[in-house]
């Protein structure tokens, strides 16, 4: 029984590891009812496998069987695996286990479709309703929506889920239909529009009567596979900025395609995953949420590349030198936080305290900011004044002289022999 | 410039604030009992803890700083790192001479520091929320032995009560030689040196004492830690910076591999 039982979660935690989201904030659930678990509102990772990546809930499918033959997908129909699947009760078993000795957060819980998209979503509702009902639990449940599941399964879903999510896989409907022709992204828009419309219905109905339960609490979020196909970062980052204004997405990610599979039309298996590609990536979309850019600002038709060398706020500023250098003494919130080198955190703290008097830069590096890089582009109560603002590549060069990127193995400034 | 020795307390801490406003010296260096070496010229003021005074100066504290402030002043003393208490001290006296609001000075080196801190003993005991790991005993309790930077116990026990409210736990210091236990009513502070058959130095029960299924989910937990792991993806740097290796005795996941 425990060989069988560790064996399908090995085969099952595997095929589902390729889903990178693995966050648990945005919960507000509450034990008021004496039972078991509650949701941190930030979220809390309890381990980091090998690969530096969060663990923060039992992340299953229900099963690995499926009916569809995506060439980006590990469980595609064509593909030699082993396969299994999950009893009702054994996930249950295992994430209250699990959750008990404090191991997780909560589950996250997907599948492959087996007979039909109903069958499939009707299962894993079965498994989060017999959680929150029988076992009183409140901990964090990430519920995959399954494409063309009916609208009564997707709002009994969202009733007990404090999150889900449908992946749009790959940035582009050209790109999706070159690897997935069973597949659109029109599958994709038309249950995120339904739950979305369905969170706004349930938190009107809250305002009026407050009984009214919680309805997908921690939002809804999507995937996309980068690297598979030929789209360029703009295509990409456009494209999640459209889904985060259409759809009020909390989070999408970008998943650097690690190959799996000898098909011609992708990277081949041993291939590099482009890992530096992933966090420019996910920097942009940083700059975008928190730091109030807008994408065209970050990518446009002359720049539809992120620089691989710099992130992408230092590119910016590099290509926009005539709106520096900003006094920090003097200057709106937003206009500090645009500086290279400052973040959120040292941007608030610099608000706060020039309120006393003006900064000087021994305080500021005190603050916490990246002085190397910052320097170049403020000005504050010591600042040595100077005629004319440096050239874009000057201040390229020194900063890249002073800092040594983990991605590079060799120093970008050092000559090459041969 | 006058030696001030206090006990390490928090009180403590609040009577030598006290205590400087009566005596005026003009700067004062707080030393900690446990490391005050005695000098040959000056003359030293023991501080005597004294819960009226230590009340009246944080009635004060608490009329001129933001509540958040409060819990940054009371948090940053569970560092119980010797140089931290000259900071608060510092910071009090900041506080007191200045007009309210001056906590938001963040360009001056107390408030700076104080922030600091804070941020670390947020950061341990974000950690403890993470890493601990219990393990459930045959008569159905579930412990968890712990070793933290910073005494950051107190500030975990809401979290867990409010979490395993149906279950009961018991979180154990093993370096500071005390635990908390909630018996499904109310958590108590325990201290468990007595009890001969749960070793308080070694993180993992004895078979005897455990569930009979608690092997099971721990090799569960192992088999799905490796399973969800990328290898094409390995960053072992990562991976240290988030799971620092002195913590690796208390995680199931770093046992059996």
């Amino acid at each position: 029984m425990s060989s069988r039982i560790r064996e399908k979660l090995s085969i099952l935690a595997d095929a589902a590891k390729y889903d990178v989201s693995c966050s648990s904030s945005g919960g507000n659930r509450k034990n008021n009812n004496k039972g078991i678990g509650d949701s941190s509102a930030s979220g809390i990772c309890h381990t980091y496998t090998e690969d530096g990546r969060c663990v923060s809930l039992l992340k299953i499918l229900l099963t690995n069987h499926c009916i569809y033959d995506c060439a980006f997908c590990v469980s595609r129909k064509s593909n030699d695996v082993q396969r299994a699947a999950f009893t009702v009760e054994e996930v249950v078993e295992l994430t209250m286990n699990f959750y008990r000795r404090n191991y997780i957060e909560g589950l996250f819980l997907s599948s492959g479709i087996f007979k039909n998209a109903d069958f499939t979503m009707e299962r894993l509702v079965r498994i989060v309703k017999k959680l929150r009902i029988e076992e009183r639990f409140n901990g964090y449940i990430h519920l995959k929506t399954i494409p063309g599941a009916s609208e009564e399964l997707l709002t009994e879903a969202g009733l007990y889920a404090d999150r889900m999510s449908i992946n749009l896989e790959m940035p582009t409907e050209a790109g999706l239909k070159l690897l997935a022709p069973d597949k659109s992204h029109d599958d994709v828009k038309k249950p995120l529009g339904f739950i979305q419309n369905s969170i706004v219905q349930f938190k009107d109905e809250k305002k009026l009567i407050r009984s009214t339960p919680k309805f997908v609490p921690a939002g809804q979020s999507t995937q996309m596979v980068i690297g598979a196909t030929p789209e360029s970062d703009m295509e990409i980052m456009y494209s999640a900025d459209a889904y985060y204004k259409n759809f009020d997405l909390k989070r999408v990610y970008y998943s650097g395609y690690i190959p799996i599979s000898y098909d011609e039309r992708m990277p081949m298996i041993g291939s590099q995953p482009p890992l530096l590609r992933e966090n420019r990536l996910y920097q942009t979309d940083w700059l975008m949420r928190f730091y109030g850019y807008d994408v065209k600002e970050l990518l446009n038709s002359q720049n539809p590349h992120l620089d691989v060398d710099i992130d992408p706020k230092l590119g910016w500023a590099l290509r926009n030198m005539e709106q520096f250098p900003i006094d920090v003494n003097v200057a709106d919130y937003r206009l500090i936080l645009r500086i290279p080198g400052i973040g959120v955190g040292s941007a608030k703290k610099i608000v706060q305290a020039r309120k006393f008097g003006r900064l000087r830069s021994d305080q500021l590096q005190k603050m916490g900011i990246a002085w190397n890089r910052a320097r170049h582009f403020l000005r504050c109560a010591d600042s040595i004044f100077e005629l004319s603002t440096p050239e874009a590549f000057t201040v390229k060069a020194r900063i890249l002289a002073e800092s040594n990127s983990k991605y590079l193995k060799i120093p970008q400034n050092q000559l090459t022999l041969f | 410039m006058r030696t001030f020795v206090f006990d390490g307390t928090f009180e403590g801490l609040l009577s030598a604030v006290f205590d400087q406003y009566e005596l005026k010296p003009e700067t004062t260096r707080l030393v900690w009992n446990k490391f005050h070496q005695p000098g040959l010229l000056d003359e030293d003021h023991i501080v005597i803890t004294d819960e009226a005074k230590a009340n009246r100066v944080w009635q004060g504290m608490k009329k001129k700083i933001s509540l958040d402030w409060q819990q940054r002043f009371y948090k940053a003393h569970l560092s119980e790192l010797p140089e931290t208490f000259q900071h608060l001290f510092d910071f009090a006296r900041y506080i007191f001479d200045n007009p309210k609001g001056a906590e938001t000075n963040y360009g001056h080196p107390s408030v700076m520091a104080i922030s600091q801190i804070d941020k670390s003993v947020n950061r341990e005991r974000h950690r403890m929320k993470a890493f601990i790991r219990f393990q459930k005993t045959s008569d159905g309790i579930f412990y968890a032995p712990i070793e933290p930077d910073f005494n950051v116990l107190p500030l975990i026990v809401p979290f867990f009560k409010n979490r395993y409210a149906d279950q009961m736990w018991i979180i154990y210091d093993i370096r500071r030689k005390y635990g908390m236990f909630y018996n499904l009513e109310k958590v108590e502070e325990i201290s468990i040196d007595f009890v001969p058959d749960i070793a308080t130095t070694s993180t993992f029960l004895p078979s005897q004492a455990i569930d009979e299924k608690e092997e099971l989910y721990g090799l569960l937990w192992n088999d799905y830690f490796r399973n969800t792991n990328i290898p094409a993806r390995k960053n072992m740097k990562l991976h240290l910076q988030h799971v620092p290796k002195r913590y690796w005795k208390y995680l199931t996941e770093k046992q059996h591999n």
